[in-house]
């Protein structure tokens, strides 16, 4: 599904990615795990699209397509899905008018009709009742005022609604208290399917006791320093980033 | 030292001034046209007009008054917004058009019919205080020509404790005409003590209409009287309007004033307030959205002269295509207003780069105690947004579209009506679509 060969990518002049290979299957839930400033998030940021982030070399394929040549736009449409650390706010954009435009816009680009209000509000309120979120949120401007679970949530709710084939979830745990991690969690094992692929940002083991990945990947000075299953996850825990120095440098993660 | 007379003036001055049994008024008349004889058009070395140019203008050759205007074929649906019923005036060029009006069934207590009626009607001393006023500063030459010619317009008055749910609709319509018109509408409004309205005043035009339009108000709110007041101007393309608002707001009396400026090639606006009673509460929003070369200049002035008086702006302004669009806030707090509570903000999106936006937040402090904040910025539609909404599907030019709305939308989010602010946006929305 998602290939990533040799990538490296500078911001603001500092080379960030250097030399990452990541190769995701469909169904799989990978973890990408790793101390502070190792490009975690540029990772996300990368594979979705956003501005100022300078591909030096390397490619990255979605099923097949070069998905750096895409517009942002253009990759969500093409099935991925980029959950933000820090979902912005925007006030005068009710949440509902919002999730629907999006929503009708990938249909568009894909070729299938809009839904009117009724069908969507329909399709929300099932999705609604699987992540377990208060109608309300969607009354109200996107994210506007919302507490960090609660934009948290609305991020895992875009997801579930927008259906991607690929979700890539930034530091989705950031932030929360242990309800509201469980909620997300939740939220997102509930959306794992054979179809889809996940791939999890994160600091801290915590999140991965609630949504088991398949690998853990250590990012560390740009690449994957370090591949392994779950278990890897609870030596990083325990022994923290800095043995990793010790180890040799690896330089292909798994095939 | 005097320039030569331009076309403009040479015009304005040229007709007779409306008779009147009243001398009071004739006396007012006089003096205000002598005042504007005397000073011309303002220049940009006055404040107020700084980035208003009026070189253009004072060239083209203006007839005053529009002598068919109670034949003038207007599309009556048109005037209003759904889902109000109430009372409505309607003036096409300036002048009072009964059929285009409904003043049956007014509730008791409530004076409202056109000034030209008002002044033969004998109770014209109330309007005393509004229409002898002399405007005799540069700034205000465009308030002394209407107030040397103005015959018609809107008299409103609500007796003390007056409470009228029915919103009041005044509809000022440009209508073409086979000359270039100069027309004059003059208001006055005075809301008794503990009185309540609401008023939405709109102005309106055909293509075509090629003219220049001056609206006067004078609003009286006596203590404890409350107006929520909606302003939208989404005049003809062709149509220039220069308006002011003079308000005087006594003890705990509150208005709440939302402007929409939308349309007319040429529209300068001055507003200024005066918190003349303690704890008086002014709140106004608005939105400006010059496009294409339209040139919409707002004027906001508040005066805060007594204790513990609060006024609130939260004014946007989107510029598009070529157009410009300038807003002055001035927030003045006189000696003794102490304790008073003032904030404003001017936050301005460009579009392109051919479009202009000046802001000039400015604050004056003589009193004690006073809480006050003032900011503007101009610039481009955040980044980080615009990404998260491409991120979710939604194409670069349809989130820029959707973000502009939104920004527009947020000025208006707390007006009680929720049909009306729905309508509000919905115009917005459709100037705003490329």
């Amino acid at each position: 599904m998602l290939k990533i060969e040799n990538l490296y990518v500078r911001v603001e002049g500092r080379d960030v990615l250097k030399g990452l290979n990541l190769t995701l299957g469909a169904g799989e839930v990978h973890a990408i795990m790793g101390p502070n400033g190792a490009g975690k998030s540029t990772l996300g940021h990368v594979l979705s699209g956003r501005e100022g982030y300078e591909v030096r070399a390397g490619s990255v394929r979605f099923e097949g397509k070069d998905l750096l040549a895409m517009e942002p736009e253009a990759r969500a449409t093409a099935g991925v899905f980029l959950a933000l650390q820090y979902p912005v706010e925007i006030p005068g954009v009710n949440n509902t008018y919002f999730l629907r435009t999006a929503l009708n816009a990938q249909r568009k680009a894909r070729g299938q009709p809009d839904l009117n209000s009724v069908q969507f509000l329909k399709l929300v309120r099932e999705k609604l009742k699987i992540m377990q979120i208060d109608d309300e949120l969607l009354h109200r401007c996107v994210n506007e005022g919302f507490s960090g679970g609660e934009k948290k949530r609305n991020e895992i709710f875009q997801m579930a609604l927008l259906e991607p084939k690929l979700a890539i979830l930034d530091e989705v745990d950031s932030g929360l208290d242990i309800d509201a991690l469980r909620q997300v969690a939740e939220g997102v094992n509930a959306l794992r399917s054979t179809q889809r692929g996940f791939l999890l940002v994160t600091h801290y083991q915590r999140l991965l006791d609630y949504i088991e990945p398949d690998y853990v990947h250590v990012l560390a000075d740009g690449h994957i320093a370090l591949s392994g299953d779950k278990t890897l996850a609870h030596k990083l825990e325990a022994e923290g980033y800095a043995w990793l120095n010790e180890q040799p440098p690896m330089h292909r993660a798994r095939a | 030292m005097s320039a030569p007379i331009s076309p403009f003036v040479s015009a304005a001055l040229a007709a007779p001034l409306p008779p009147s049994s009243l001398s009071w008024l004739n006396d007012a008349r006089r003096d205000n046209l002598n005042h504007f004889a005397r000073i011309g058009l303002p220049d940009t070395r006055v404040e107020a007009w700084k980035y208003t140019s009026l070189r253009a203008l004072a060239r083209r050759h203006f007839i005053q008054g529009d002598g068919q205007a109670d034949q003038r074929v207007i599309d009556a649906p048109l005037l209003t917004f759904a889902g109000l019923e109430g009372p409505q005036l309607t003036f096409v060029n300036g002048l009072f058009r009964a059929d285009l009006s409904h003043l049956s069934n007014l509730p008791a207590g409530l004076t409202l019919q056109p000034l030209s009626q008002a002044l033969v009607a004998g109770n014209s001393q109330a309007l005393h205080f509004a229409l002898s006023r002399r405007y005799d500063t540069r700034v205000e030459a465009f308030a002394s020509l209407n107030a040397a010619y103005a015959t018609d317009g809107v008299v409103l008055r609500a007796a003390a404790g007056v409470k009228v749910a029915m919103p009041i609709q005044l509809v000022f319509v440009s209508a073409k005409a086979e000359d270039e018109l100069l027309w004059h509408a003059r208001n006055v409004i005075v809301l008794g003590d503990h009185a309540e309205l609401t008023l939405i005043e709109r102005h309106v035009g055909q293509g075509g209409a090629r003219q220049l339009g001056t609206l006067g108000s004078e609003l009286l709110l006596n203590d404890c009287s409350k107006l929520q007041h909606v302003l939208v101007q989404d005049a003809a393309p062709e149509t220039s309007l220069i308006q002011h608002h003079n308000m005087c707001l006594g003890r705990q009396a509150q208005h709440h004033l939302h402007v929409l400026q939308l349309g007319g090639a040429l529209v300068h606006h001055m507003l200024q307030a005066k918190l003349e009673g303690e704890r008086a509460h002014l709140d106004t929003r608005g939105v400006f959205v010059p496009q294409r070369r339209q040139h919409i200049d707002t004027q906001l002035t508040i005066h805060h002269q007594a204790a513990r008086s609060v006024s609130s702006a939260r004014w946007h302004g989107v510029a598009d295509g070529r157009g410009r669009g300038v807003f002055r806030g001035a927030i003045k707090v006189a000696p003794g207003a102490d304790g008073s509570d003032a904030s404003l903000y001017n936050k301005n999106l460009l579009l392109s780069p051919d479009a202009e936006i000046d802001t000039r937040p400015e604050l004056e402090i003589y009193a004690d105690e006073v809480q006050a904040a003032h900011g503007a910025t101009v610039g481009d539609l955040d980044e980080n947004t615009l990404f998260y909404l491409r991120s979710r599907g939604i194409h670069r030019d349809q989130a820029r579209g959707l973000l502009t709305t939104a920004f527009c939308h947020v000025v208006l989010d707390d007006l009680p009506d929720k049909g009306l602010r729905e309508q509000l946006c919905a115009l917005l929305s459709a100037r705003l679509a490329p």
